[in-house]
């Protein structure tokens, strides 16, 4: 009896084994490409179409480009908010992954409760984007936020002010909400780098006689090039799709006066923002930003990583 | 060396204390502020809350159906991550484990995703939803959610595979098994630890999604909870003790599973980038 029943299973497989196995990969493929691959490679070609309200009329080549570029308010918009996604960038690089270096390689060197530290840093990253917005929108009110009220009972009641309603202020506040919110996990990252340092060169090293400064640049910062790159390009890519925190505090229009837009608000305003474009063709422009965008993160990507390989390859 | 040492060591103390502070004290001062009247938090919003009570929880829910996107929230990360893991599981296996002259390039695709900023094919995905008939169903975060997160899990469950010894996966086919089987009973319960991480990575990505329920979810009863918030904050702004109160319970149930598991929630969440 069994060995009727594996006979016939084995005869099923056999028959059975040869096509079955590919349908494995194909619930996958197939939501993947049809809600990531296809999107994407359709707001490629949207670059080239006129287009009223969500339906696409004719091909224009490359006219949505000329006119994003060419065309007031649209020219001064883009590079305003460009400008923001690079100050978002440089910030972060030297706020966040600086401080979250330092603090990896604090940790690396054996604090004592390094794991609550570690989570301690962490637990900002929990939260949802939207609440980390929120909850910093109301600690920096200018009336009754905790920021101004802890600042007016240290006595520097001349540092107080409406950080998110004074435009020198406001984009620089974002960025720092983001740094809070991100540190964390810059700490892991660059933790794991600390700690596949293998063991044997720092002996080695601290033979020869290296120490402070000369072990941090000679040994650490080499080795700890991998981390950096990852970071670097994370932060980059992070940086140019910047939207859920500024929508969530300043509003799609970046207020005020548009002191806190980024290139993925304003294409977000082009595409679903009807009340501040007024133009019908705003898809055509909203997708020719998003090319421009995509085009400009891929290349830029490439770049680092490319810079990365050279780099471990020389080492 | 020694010098050096003991004024470095009181340094690293102070400055792992203070930023330790900074990122947990705006946490804190949420719960704190949870409990506590609009009028006691202007008046005093440094302090402790005066008497414990829970009606700002109450307020909160009576203003806004709040349970209802607590399910609904639920109910979308659920599903996304159960969905995601059974497909990946089967796309990671055959990339893993048979050697097809396709392999590479279906894994390589994959891959791809992960630099590709979705978000800016936003357009073309509402026109896509809309044609579905997708917007305002919970679908539409469903597939978002297993799409974008496929390329991490593929990733990971793929690197796992390969770091599995064949012996025993060997052993159940000559006693008959078929693929599936294999992958089911065989292989499944060896990948605790990478279907923790998995499991982890898609569950916070899927909760916390704020950017597609936007664009997709209008109608109060589909709302999850990210935009849920964005309702309560535009229509109850004044009520500051119900605002803190929703953020609260917004971030409770992730805080919760992350205390039980915090390390299986840092591994999982640097696990893309590490390898």
């Amino acid at each position: 009896m069994t060995t009727v029943q594996t006979a016939l299973k084995k005869k099923g497989r056999k028959n059975g084994k040869r096509w079955t196995i590919h349908l494995f990969p194909i619930p996958a493929l197939i939501i993947y490409s049809v809600f990531v691959l296809y999107p994407i490679l359709a707001a490629l070609t949207y670059s080239f179409y006129s287009f009223k309200g969500f339906s696409r009329e004719s091909f224009v080549g490359f006219d949505n480009f000329v006119t994003l570029f060419t065309t007031e308010p649209y020219g001064s918009m883009f590079t305003n908010a460009f400008k923001h996604n690079l100050l978002y960038f440089g910030l972060q690089m030297i706020v966040m992954n600086g401080l979250a270096f330092i603090l990896a390689f604090v940790i690396y060197k054996k604090v004592r409760g390094a794991e609550f530290f570690k989570i301690a840093f962490f637990l900002p990253r929990l939260l949802s984007v939207i609440v980390v917005g929120f909850l910093w929108k109301l600690i920096l009110n200018p009336n009754f936020g905790t920021l101004n009220m802890l600042l007016g009972k240290l006595g520097l009641e001349e540092l107080q002010r409406a950080w998110l309603g004074d435009p020198n202020t406001a984009l620089i506040s974002i960025i720092l909400v983001n740094c809070w919110f991100g540190l964390g996990f810059g700490v892991l990252i660059f933790l794991a780098g600390f700690q596949s340092i293998p063991g044997e060169l720092i002996e080695a090293a601290k033979l020869d006689g290296a120490k402070g400064m000369t072990m941090i640049r000679k040994i650490y910062l080499p080795l700890m090039i991998p981390s950096i790159m990852i970071m670097t390009v994370l932060t980059f890519i992070q940086s140019f799709e910047a939207f859920e925190l500024v929508y969530a505090m300043q509003g799609s229009m970046g207020e005020p006066y548009y002191s806190t837009d980024t290139l993925a608000v304003f294409f977000y305003r082009l595409a679903f923002g009807s009340s501040t474009s007024g133009s019908s063709d705003a898809i055509g422009l909203g997708s020719a930003l998003a090319a421009v965008l995509f085009f400009f993160i891929l290349i830029c990507t490439m770049i680092f990583l490319k810079f990365t390989n050279k780099k471990e390859v020389e080492m | 060396m020694k010098n050096s040492s003991m004024w470095s060591k009181p340094f690293y103390y102070v400055l792992v204390f203070a930023v330790a502070t900074i990122s947990l004290y705006p946490i804190f001062l949420m719960f704190l502020s949870s409990f506590k009247t609009s009028a006691e938090i202007f008046k005093n919003p440094l302090g402790l809350p005066t008497h414990f009570s829970l009606d700002t929880y109450r307020t909160l829910l009576s203003k806004v159906p709040f349970d209802q996107y607590f399910i609904n929230s639920v109910i979308v990360s659920v599903t996304s991550v159960v969905l995601v893991v059974i497909f990946c599981s089967l796309a990671a296996y055959y990339i893993a484990r048979f050697k097809f002259s396709w392999n590479n390039a279906i894994f390589f695709i994959f891959l791809l995703g992960m630099m590709i900023p979705i978000k800016l094919g936003i357009v073309p995905l509402f026109i896509l939803m809309r044609d579905l008939g997708l917007i305002n169903s919970l679908w539409s975060l469903i597939f978002m959610n297993i799409a974008t997160g496929t390329p991490l899990t593929v990733l990971i469950l793929t690197g796992f595979f390969k770091t599995m010894p064949t012996e025993l996966e060997e052993a159940a086919r000559m006693d008959g098994a078929g693929n599936l089987r294999v992958l089911w009973s065989v292989l499944l319960p060896l990948m605790r630890p990478a279907l923790g991480t998995v499991v982890i990575v898609n569950f916070i990505a899927a909760w916390n999604d704020f950017f597609f329920p936007l664009i997709f979810i209008t109608e109060k009863a589909k709302m999850t909870i990210p935009v849920g918030m964005l309702s309560l904050f535009g229509e109850h702004s004044a009520d500051w003790g119900s605002l803190f109160a929703g953020l609260t319970l917004a971030s409770l149930p992730m805080m919760i599973l992350f205390f039980v598991a915090s390390k299986q929630f840092m591994e999982g969440l640097t696990a893309g980038a590490v390898k």
